[in-house]
This record gives C-alpha cells, structure tokens and sequence, in this order.
C-alpha cells in the first residue's frame, strides 16, 4: 500500500498542470481516486462525514447483480444444449454450460465496459471533469439486458450512444434523465429490430459440429409466443421463476433478481418503496387482465393472454430484472418518497399494459420504465407543490 | 401537561470520546476573545481601543444598527488588541485578564418583581442580552419586538454533546431565576423541552414553564425542532430561544448582580486526552479547555455537526458549550484497507452497506474527511 502510495505519487507530475500527459489528468486522477479516497477534508459544514460513497454504492449495485450475469451464463449454455437436444442423449454438465456461457457472455460485458469507459475517459479529459461511477452499473446492465446472440459491435455502438446522448449531453453520472442501459437496449431495439426481436437471437443455436436442432425448437422467448397467441408455449412459471426460459443474457431469472432486491434492500442502495409499488402496480394490472380476459369474445386475440395468471405474468420475462435494477435507478427515478410509489405503481402497470395489448413490443417494461423516467421530474414536481400547498393553509389559517 | 413527543426520523452518532461525568475547575483564562463573527449578521460597533482597561461587565462592542445591544467583556483586564480580516471586518476583541476579576456591579434583584422594560434594561446593560436568539434567522433578538414564545431546550442530542442535567447540578436557584426573567419577557409561554431520561430535578419542577418531554434520536434535542412540535412559527411571528448555560447566566445576572460568563464546557473527541467537563468561561481559548492539543487533530468548538473549526489556537465561541477535538482527515486511503471497498468495520455510516448497523453499540472514530470527492446528488435508497 506504501508502495503504491509511492508510485501514484511519483507519477503524479507527469499528469498535473505542466506535465508531459497533462491532458489526461483526469484519467489519471479517476485512476487515483480508485486505489485512494483522497485526503480532502472537510472545510465547512459538518465536520464528519458518512462514509459511503458512489464508489461504494455502485460496487454494491454490481455486486447484486452478479447472481444475475452467473445465472444468466449458466441459461446461455443451458438453452443453447436444449436447443441442439444434447439432453436427451447424453448429460451435459453444469460447467461445460457455464463455460458455453462465459464465452458467449464474457466478451459482450468487456465490450460494454471497453467502449462505455473509454468515452467516459475520453469526456472527462475533453470537458475536465472527475470521472463518474456511474458506467460501472450501467456497464453491467447493458450485457444484462442483451440477447446473447447481439453482435459485438452492435453492443459497441449502443453503449456509445448510451453514454453520449443517454449521460454525458446532460453533464454525466447525477444528471441523466434516462436510465442510461435501457437507453442502449432501446436505441438498439429500434434501430436494429431484427437483432434485438424475433425468434432468432435469444438462444445461441450455432455449433461447430452442425447438429441438428430438436424438433419443433423455437427460439422465442415466453413473451414472443403469448404474443403469437400460441399461450401453450410459454415457459411454466416454475421455469420461468427459476429461468429456465430464453431470453436476454441477465433477465430470465425472476430468482437471481430476488437476490439482488435483497442485496439492494438490505444494505438501503435501492429504494423498496419502488419495488414494491412496480410489483403492485404490475399486479394490480394482470389482476384487471384477469377479470377482463374471459369476458371479451373469440375473436379478440389477446384474449387468452390476459388470462395468464398474475404471479406467473410477473415472473415473465424482464420484469423482474427492470423492477430491480431499472426502475430503482436512483438518478432517473422520482426523488421524493410519495413520488416513488406513483412511479412505480405506473412502470408496472404500463409494463404489463404494453406487454399484452401490444403485439409489437413483446416486452413492456423498458418502455414502461423509460416513459416513466422522463415523468419521474413531473411527478416530483407535484408531490412537492402538494407539500407547499398543505402547508400555506397553515398559514392562511393562522392570518385569516 | 407534559405530553410525550415521540421524534421516529434521526441519527445518533455513536462517537468515541465521550466526556466523562466529572467537573474540573480550569484556572483563569488568561486571554479571551469575543468574537462578533459567532452572531449572524452582526455589524459590529467596536466601543474600546488596545489598552483600555475593561471589567467584567464592561461594554466592548455594540450592534451597529440596534446600539443598545452590547457585548461586554467576561473577564476584567486590559484590551489586548481588536483582531480586524480582511476589509477591516472585526474577528475578534481578546482581553488580556487580571488573575482576579473584577465585576461591574448591575444590581441584584427578584425578576419575579421587576416589570418587563427593568429586565430588559438590565439584560442590555449587563451584555447578557445577546444570549437571547431570535427566530426566525437564528440572530440575535431585537429588544424591541416581543416574542410569541421563548424555547429552551433543556437537553442536547448532538453527538458527544454535554450532559445538562449534570451541568445544572447545583444550579437549580440561577436556572429559576434565569426562567423567572424570560417568563417576563413575552406576553406568551416559556417553553422548556426536556428528554424523556432526564432526572434532572431543576428541570422537571421547574416552575412557570411549560414542560414538553421529547424522546428519540437526534435532532430531538435541537430546539427547532421543538418548536415544530410545540408551536410552530408561522409568517410574521417571532419566537426567542435561550440555552440552558445562558439562562443560568440571566439567573446569575439577577441573583449575584454580575455578569458572571462562566461556563460548563464538555471536552471530547476521539483525539481529547481526557475528556471531561470543565468550568471556564466564555471566550476561554481551547487550548486550556483542552489540556493539550496535539498535531493533526481537528480543533472544533461546539459539536461536530455545527462546530466551528476554530483551530489549536482559537477561542471558545458565544454560544458553545463544547469542545470535539477530531483526528484530520487529510490523508489518502487506500481503497481495500479504509477506503470504498472496505469491509468497514471502523467506518460510521447511515447507510446499511456498512456493518456498523450490525454493531449498535459500538463507538466510532471517524476523522474529517470527506470520504469521497465532489460529485452530483445521487439519492440511493431512501
């Protein structure tokens, strides 16, 4: 620890003001502040202070999302064997999934975190400010939130986007309106439909040796067939709650998820007023689908989809995984207490709302949640005009 | 009319170095320093010059736009000098002070019999007039308003704060007194917030006041706190607040007829020697109130939430009743071993990604770093 006190300071002049690599201090010093809180103390105000900080937040953040990305692997390897129908003739282990997953996985999550922090690096020595954690989580979600079969590149161009017009235009990490991964996820959802939908990229079926997928396999994901109305494909919620489904890389895992809300929960990083208020809003919907469903005739085709029950609704695709990890976005969501239960009582019903009435976005809840982000501010807004309101009538009580 | 309020949102800091439960008489002071810079918005009028000799009770300086409000000196002697920064702004007028003091006599007298003008009178010739704050802007009250109300706080919850239940000990007649005279003041109540564990007979028999008892974790002890939950204070209404060191002074005023600004000062700190109580005097340097101050520790007068780092060789402010000596924080931490990703067994934090919630009664010594840099607000988990 001397010793590398020792190194950052010798290398310190090269990088300061004068120094041959003055240009990229502030990488340097994004450097520093990693390996070294540094000695600031406090000047004015309290004289102590807490002692978490984003570092610490956004490692947290990570961390609870690992059950997610080790899950996810493990379902890339799982569902590229089903596909190819390895089961049924010989078992294949839990690690030569794992490891199908790895290399599959691996390689999207270091380009994310490549691209994103090498512009983030770029900014900062452009426009001479501190580097922000906030890629560290966005870096990991945007992988998460990937079919597997997203090519490289096309990761590359979505986590730049994401990282320019989703973040840095509105002055970094604290200042984004919206959710920077969904902002990736989304762009590329739009701009390459057939990479990021369909039947095609959700289960890795390409393998070396030319075997012949299983009869009648199909690589849409539980949403894709409700959608199709064939509702006899959708994964069993059992499945669906443990994973066993296709899907994006980190989302199919309603488990993995429930893990990471009790990481968030527990140490107070995200926000359980959220959650709880998105599951609620989401139920709240499927409940009404539920009641609705029956009564439409034959010929309305979604008909049978809203009789999904509502737990296994939930349990469905990437709900969990935005109810979790997105919709808790603490920079993009509402700020005050009354707003977080408005807020996410709409991402759930929305999310479920688009999902079942909308044949052409097949998932909701990215939709949901960034339609939400962008109302996040407004309805901050009331809630804190309402507050001023409740308390003038003191005031006027007490002049009157 | 004691009903409880039960405050549920606040912290209390769970700091090392509390001060043990023992006074000490300091000697003397032999140099103090008044500082106008402990007042909001106060221009001062500087009324003595280097040299002057001054008692105890002797007029030093004068609000600018409200003459009658004086500071007086608490010690007699000589004026040692008028500290003046930059644009000649008055820091400071320290008094260099006889072994002995001597006092200027103000009269003793039952507040109880006086009317409100005499007391007032009284309170701005003595210099004990500044103790009185006004809210709203926390500033010295004007004499010529009167309050809805006048808020004492009869306990403190900041971190390490005093104990005044044991600072009132033995000086329950000038608490009375002091009481007597602020119920004189306002056509409204004295009100007096006392913790729910005080057993502090001065406070619960005290008479002519309105006893609230508040319970629960920091800020229950702030009086605007207190005056939220008792009678909160709408637009055009003025409220007065006196701590309970100065309405013993008030009470010392009338009972002994001197300005007598003597006061219970508590040491702590992680980095105080021995921490304990002392009696001093208003303006004491924090040197002698500390003992000793070693290197690179942080010189706090008042708490570590409000305080002002006044430094080794500063002067204990107006209204402070404290002294947290803090280790600096000014240098780097390594990230594995105290920084970020630290398993943080010795780190205080609110929030739950630190054990320290694991661990109630553990004592912390956090130093005065910042623990991180500047960054934009990021509301995580609230």
């Amino acid at each position: 620890m001397k010793f590398l006190r020792n190194l950052v300071e010798g290398m310190k002049p090269t990088f300061s003001k004068g120094g041959k690599l003055e240009k990229l201090h502030w990488v340097f010093d994004g450097l520093e502040t990693f390996l070294f809180t540094p000695g600031h103390a406090t000047e004015r105000g309290a004289h102590i202070r807490d002692g978490i900080d984003l570092k610490r937040t956004m490692s947290i953040v990570i961390t609870a999302m690992i059950p997610c990305l080790l899950f996810g692997m493990w379902n890339v390897g799982h569902q590229h064997y089903n596909a190819l129908g390895f089961l049924r003739e010989v078992e294949v282990g839990f690690w030569h999934k794992m490891m199908f997953g790895a290399v599959k996985v691996l390689p999207i999550v270091v380009v994310s975190y490549g691209v994103g922090l090498g512009i983030e690096f770029l900014f900062t020595s452009i426009k001479g400010h501190p580097i922000q954690e906030g890629y560290l989580v966005s870096g990991m979600l945007i992988p998460l939130v990937m079919p597997v079969e997203t090519p490289l590149w096309m990761v590359a161009v979505g986590s730049a986007f994401a990282v320019i017009i989703g973040k840095e235009v509105f002055g970094g990490t604290g200042m984004n309106i919206l959710n920077v991964a969904l902002t990736a996820r989304a762009f590329l959802f739009f701009a390459y439909p057939t990479m990021m939908s369909g039947d095609k990229v959700w289960v890795s079926t390409a393998n070396d040796m030319n075997f012949p997928l299983v009869d009648g396999f199909s690589g849409a994901t539980s949403l894709g067939h409700a959608a199709a109305g064939n509702i006899s494909k959708v994964t069993p919620m059992m499945d669906s709650f443990w994973g066993l489904e296709a899907g994006s890389i980190g989302e199919t895992s309603a488990f993995a998820c429930l893990i990471g809300a009790a990481v968030l929960i527990i140490t107070g990083i995200g926000s359980w007023r959220i959650m709880l208020a998105t599951l609620l809003g989401g139920a709240a919907m499927a409940t009404l689908f539920n009641w609705v469903g029956p009564q439409l005739d034959e010929a309305y085709t979604t008909r049978m989809y809203m009789q999904i029950p509502v737990l296994h609704q939930l349990v469905l695709g990437g709900f969990m995984f935005g109810l979790v990890f997105m919709a808790t976005d603490p920079v993009t969501a509402t700020q005050t207490n009354t707003g977080k239960w408005i807020y996410g009582f709409l991402i759930g019903l929305l999310a479920i709302l688009i999902r079942v009435v909308n044949p052409a976005y097949p998932e909701g809840m990215m939709l949901a949640i960034l339609f939400m982000n962008v109302m996040a501010p407004l309805i901050d807004h009331y809630v804190v005009q309402a507050n001023i309101k409740r308390r003038m009538k003191r005031v006027a009580l007490q002049t009157a | 009319m004691s009903n409880i309020v039960r405050i549920r949102k606040g912290l209390d800091i769970r700091l090392k170095g509390e001060a043990e439960k023992v006074l000490v008489q300091l000697d003397p002071a032999k140099v103090v320093a008044i500082k106008p810079t402990d007042f909001h918005g106060l221009v001062p009028k500087v009324l003595v010059k280097p040299g002057d000799p001054v008692q105890a009770g002797t007029p030093l300086f004068a609000d600018k736009y409200n003459e009658r409000v004086l500071w007086t000196s608490p010690v007699s002697g000589e004026v040692a000098d008028v500290v003046r920064g930059e644009k000649r702004k008055v820091l400071e007028v320290r008094i260099l002070a006889d072994t002995e003091t001597r006092y200027v006599d103000m009269g003793t007298g039952d507040p109880s019999t006086m009317n409100r003008e005499t007391i007032v009178q009284k309170l701005l010739k003595s210099g004990a007039w500044p103790v009185i704050k006004q809210r709203p802007y926390d500033i010295v009250a004007n004499p010529a308003t009167e309050p809805k109300a006048i808020f004492v706080s009869a306990f403190d919850s900041h971190p390490l704060a005093p104990d005044l239940d044991l600072v009132v000990r033995n000086h329950g007649a000038d608490f009375q007194t002091g009481l007597d005279a602020l119920g004189k003041l306002t056509k409204g109540k004295v009100h007096l917030g006392v913790s729910d564990r005080t057993a502090a007979r001065e406070f619960l028999d005290a008479r002519g006041v309105v006893r609230h008892t508040f319970s629960g974790p920091h800020p229950a002890g702030n009086v605007g706190v207190q005056i939220h939950h008792i009678s909160p204070v709408s637009k055009g209404e003025l409220v007065w607040t006196v701590g309970v060191q100065d309405v013993m002074l008030i009470g010392r005023l009338f009972r002994q007829g001197r300005f007598d600004a003597s006061r219970i000062v508590a040491v702590t700190g992680s980095k105080a020697k021995n921490p304990k109580y002392v009696r001093t005097i208003i303006g004491a340097p924090v040197q002698a109130i500390a003992g000793s101050v070693e290197d690179h520790a942080r010189v706090v007068s008042g708490n570590c939430l409000t305080g002002d780092n006044v430094g080794a060789e500063g002067y204990l402010g107006f209204y402070h009743t404290q002294v947290t000596l803090l280790p600096e924080g000014d240098q780097p931490k390594f990230f594995i071993t105290e920084g970020w990703a630290s398993p943080g067994l010795n780190i205080f934090s609110a929030n739950r990604s630190f054990p320290a919630w694991l661990m109630p009664g553990k004592k912390f010594a956090p130093d005065t770093n910042q623990n991180g840099e500047l960054r934009a607000f990021v509301m995580s988990g609230q």
